[in-house]
């Protein structure tokens, strides 16, 4: 970790950047005709690079979702000197490398694309963001920035629940720029919840404006900026036995677990429930 | 309180149009929702039948003054006037009118509620319903939506409050009555004097008695010792307003003379011990932190308005020393008098018996103390105190980052943002997930992906990072979803679709939006449909939402036209049952 900083130097702008870049082969094999890599690659290096010259006491911290890990790719703090953002390739090429090794081999078919790992990389950069925080009284303001494109796996939605719930009591504001088809849920509650940004670009290739313009903010210079807003905000829960996205199902009072068809017994907490009432108790009195 | 109160209240009095009027006598005759005034004269045009429910407040004169009346005004601005021939009269008639206009209040407004109750044939008990009108008069949201639809017959009470039964426990458990603190005036020393003859009267009431022994300990102390065994109460009183009397005229050498006639009178007349007391382990109990340093702020002495206001002893080093017990001091009185201000009341016994208040007040005195003597925990505190003042920053341990506090929030805030979703993102995944398909296999991905990275490692990043004509697109796009109205929806603390409405719009909405999720509940709770009842109850529902579809209709071409697409989409979700069933496919 750096030394500590004498205060006056830690102005209101000084920021800790999280950015978590979906490394999902399937979702960039499938958009390759629009976008490539490549070029997400290079915008996304420029944009590192600007943020960590706005300010000399920015840190940039990135961390790559793969489909069977997660890991640090780039870290600005590491090393006497801060680093350009370049030096993240090396090590992505090694993360590939080893998420490769981890899948199975008999995958071979294409059969959709499935989804990143995007609770275990907000994790991981809560937990960054934690040690940060326990590193003395002064320090950078966090916030974290999710690159995604790979469809919301069903699966993920306690993990990534949770995770949206601990960055809003530690008060960490996740903004998410969805370079996918369509829009994600997960991410939409996410910023909807933290407090952050959330954006899906029309144009991918100006993709470098999008993110200079909205991403590269710091929290104090928000309050008097006007950011985008989505349209709306899918809050809609994934029952917790199926993992399908449902509007109306039933809650276990004791842990607030989600399901979608009458349980004797809830999967979480194991409180038993009481026989489902198919009769309106009234209506015994046979009006 | 029903109980002591009487149900008739009849006084003579005299009827008035003014003040100075001399009035017609005749006999008043209070009940509990009117009052009657007879003229003694029968021939007398005067005769008075009023309802208290005409009557907005009553109006009077203090006690001691030279008329006793009482005036009941009206609405419209007419008004009574009443003299009673003494106060105790004119006290048991204001009292009853207080009762009366507060009884017919309410009555007026519990009259809906009432009639309402007997509807259902349930068997409650008197305190469940005195419980669900209190609720509904609290919470006017919860009234209207109880008009509206068990008034209008479209549920029954117990369904209505089968989903609040926690709000009718909640309001059992009444939060404790406010009490009514000590009075703040000082007992004036200034007694009633006659103008003709040597006579001055004090008043004493139970709520003075009390102030005197809470703030004077050594009277207390002098009152259990003497009374009844030396004097009697009264001779006590006697005595003690003796004393103040004394003081008033702030003579002390008289005052010296008498107490050294009158060995009680001179407990009065001698400075308090018992405080003093008390005052030095105050002084002790004070944080040593404190710091106590004087500075120019603290010099009284020296300022151009002489005290403050307060009375200063000009003679004060003429006097002997022998006179110095006798003297009071005012500004010790006006803190002494603050401090049991503030305590507030610490005994519960009832005003009455003196004996038994100067009783209880001593055993607080002697529990206090006895705490006080045993004070290892005070001890502790103290320590821990000091060392939470006295830190020293560097030598901290380090603190757990701060959190934010657990916020439950009305759903009225995400009002604004649930609407676009009801029904279009369900749509939107279905066909998203059709358009990603990979027909790569897993090891060709991969290969790609690294690929692109050894490309970029090798040529570097391309050059110029983007095209100025897709940068200013982007930023245009940018600004113009900022700035235009559609985006405006989505959660915006300051500004929402809401508050842009006219007010009446406003409230009329978030009724409907009200009364329409209360509908939904019971609607998609009496599913899955086995009985007759479930299917009349699903039925009735319907009807009663498709009645306020229009009135949602009427309020969306109210409004102004670049809004009304938004209040549209807000309206969307209330119109869920209409668009599941239609007007025409209601059947099983």
């Amino acid at each position: 970790m750096s030394p500590p900083v004498p205060s006056k130097i830690l102005t209101d702008d000084v920021s800790l950047l999280m950015v978590l870049i979906d490394t999902n082969p399937h979702f960039w094999s499938s958009i390759k005709p629009h976008f490539s890599f490549s070029k997400f690659l290079s915008h996304v290096l420029a944009f590192l690079n600007s943020i960590l010259l706005l300010n000399q006491l920015n840190q940039v911290v990135v961390l790559a979702t793969g489909i069977n890990s997660c890991g640090y790719v780039f870290d600005s703090s590491s090393g006497s000197v801060s680093q350009r953002a370049e030096s993240l390739l090396p090590k992505l090429e090694e993360f590939a490398e080893n998420d490769e090794s981890l899948s199975e081999r008999d995958d071979d078919s294409g059969n959709g694309v499935g989804s990143s790992l995007l609770s275990g990389s907000l994790s991981m950069a809560l937990c960054y963001i934690q040690r940060v925080f326990r590193s003395g009284p002064l320090h950078p303001q966090p916030r974290i920035l999710c690159l995604h494109g790979s469809p919301d796996g069903p699966g993920q939605y306690v993990a990534i629940m949770n995770s949206i719930f601990s960055a809003q009591r530690s008060m960490v504001p996740i903004d998410s720029c969805v370079i996918g088809i369509q829009h994600s849920a997960f991410l939409q509650q996410a910023s909807y919840i933290t407090g952050g940004v959330y954006l899906k670009p029309q144009q991918l290739d100006g993709l470098f404006q999008y993110l200079a313009t909205v991403f590269a903010t710091d929290l104090h210079s928000r309050n008097f900026l006007r950011l985008p807003k989505p349209v709306g905000v899918d809050f809609r829960a994934s029952c917790f036995c199926h993992k399908n996205t449902i509007d109306m199902g039933f809650i276990c009072s004791v842990c607030l677990s989600i399901f979608c068809k009458h349980q004797k017994k809830c999967s979480t907490c194991g409180s038993t429930f009481g026989q489902a009432k198919t009769l309106d108790p009234s209506a015994s009195q046979q009006r | 309180m029903a109980d002591k109160q009487q149900q008739v209240v009849v006084k003579r009095a005299r009827h008035k149009s003014s003040v100075k009027d001399p009035g017609t006598p005749g006999v008043l005759k209070m009940t509990k929702d009117r009052f009657t005034f007879m003229a003694n004269d029968p021939s007398s045009p005067v005769k008075l039948n009023v309802e208290f429910r005409t009557i907005k407040g009553h109006k009077f004169t203090k006690d001691g003054t030279k008329q006793a009346l009482l005036n009941l005004t009206q609405d419209q601005g007419g008004n009574y006037i009443f003299e009673f021939e003494n106060f105790p009269d004119r006290n048991v008639c204001k009292d009853f009118v207080a009762s009366a206009i507060a009884l017919s209040g309410e009555a007026g407004r519990t009259v809906p509620e009432k009639s309402a109750v007997p509807i259902q044939d349930e068997q409650l008990s008197a305190a469940e319903m005195e419980r669900r009108i209190k609720l509904l008069q609290e919470d006017s949201d919860l009234q209207k939506l109880h008009k509206q639809f068990v008034i209008g017959g479209i549920l029954s009470e117990a369904e209505f409050w089968a989903t609040r039964k926690k709000l009718l426990e909640q309001n059992y458990s009444r939060r404790p009555k406010q009490r009514v603190a000590l009075k703040n005036d000082m007992w004036s020393t200034k007694p009633l004097a006659d103008g003709q003859s040597n006579r001055v009267t004090f008043n004493l009431t139970p709520e003075i008695i009390l102030q005197i022994f809470a703030e004077k300990p050594a009277v207390r102390q002098a009152y259990l010792n003497f009374v009844p065994n030396k004097m009697t109460e009264k001779e006590f009183w006697t005595k003690y307003s003796r004393a103040e009397y004394l003081h008033s005229t702030k003579n002390v050498i008289a005052a010296a003379a008498e107490a050294a006639e009158d060995e009680e009178l001179a407990v009065f007349l001698k400075q308090d011990d018992m405080l003093v007391n008390e005052a030095r382990k105050k002084i002790r109990q004070v944080d040593p932190t404190l710091d106590m340093e004087a500075d120019e702020g603290d010099d009284y002495m020296h300022l151009p308005i002489q005290d403050h206001g307060l009375p200063r002893n000009d003679n004060k080093d003429v006097l002997d020393s022998q006179y110095e017990p006798y003297r009071r001091s005012f500004s010790q009185h006006l803190n002494q008098h603050a401090a049991v201000v503030l305590q507030g009341r610490v005994i519960d016994v009832e005003l009455g018996d003196t004996r038994s208040v100067a009783e209880a007040l001593a055993r607080t005195k002697h529990a206090e103390l006895a705490k006080d003597a045993s004070d290892v925990y005070l001890d502790k505190e103290r320590l821990e105190r000091i060392s939470r003042m006295t830190e020293i920053e560097d030598l901290q341990a380090p603190r757990d980052p701060a959190v934010a506090p657990l916020s439950i929030k009305d759903p009225r805030d995400y009002f604004d943002s649930q609407q676009a979703n009801a029904f279009s993102t369900l749509g939107d995944t279905v066909s998203g997930a059709k358009q990603l398909k990979c027909s790569v296999s897993t090891r060709e991905a991969y290969c790609s992906l690294k690929e692109c990275i050894s490309e970029i490692k090798f040529q570097g990043l391309t050059e110029p990072t983007i095209n100025s004509e897709v940068a200013f697109k982007v930023l245009n796009g940018l600004a113009q979803n900022i700035s235009s109205n559609k985006y405006h929806l989505g959660r915006n603390p300051n500004e929402s679709i809401l508050d842009s409405l006219p007010k009446i719009t406003r409230e009329e909405l978030l009724l409907h939006w009200s009364s329409i999720q209360e509908l939904l509940k019971h609607f998609w709770s009496s599913y899955p449909i086995t009985t007759k009842y479930l299917l009349t109850k699903a039925t009735k529902l319907k009807d009663a939402m498709s009645q306020i579809y229009p009135k949602l209709q009427e309020i969306k071409e109210s409004v102004q036209s670049d809004l009304r697409h938004q209040v549209s989409l807000l309206v969307q979700p209330m119109l869920q049952v209409d668009v599941l069933f239609g007007n025409d496919k209601w059947s099983f």
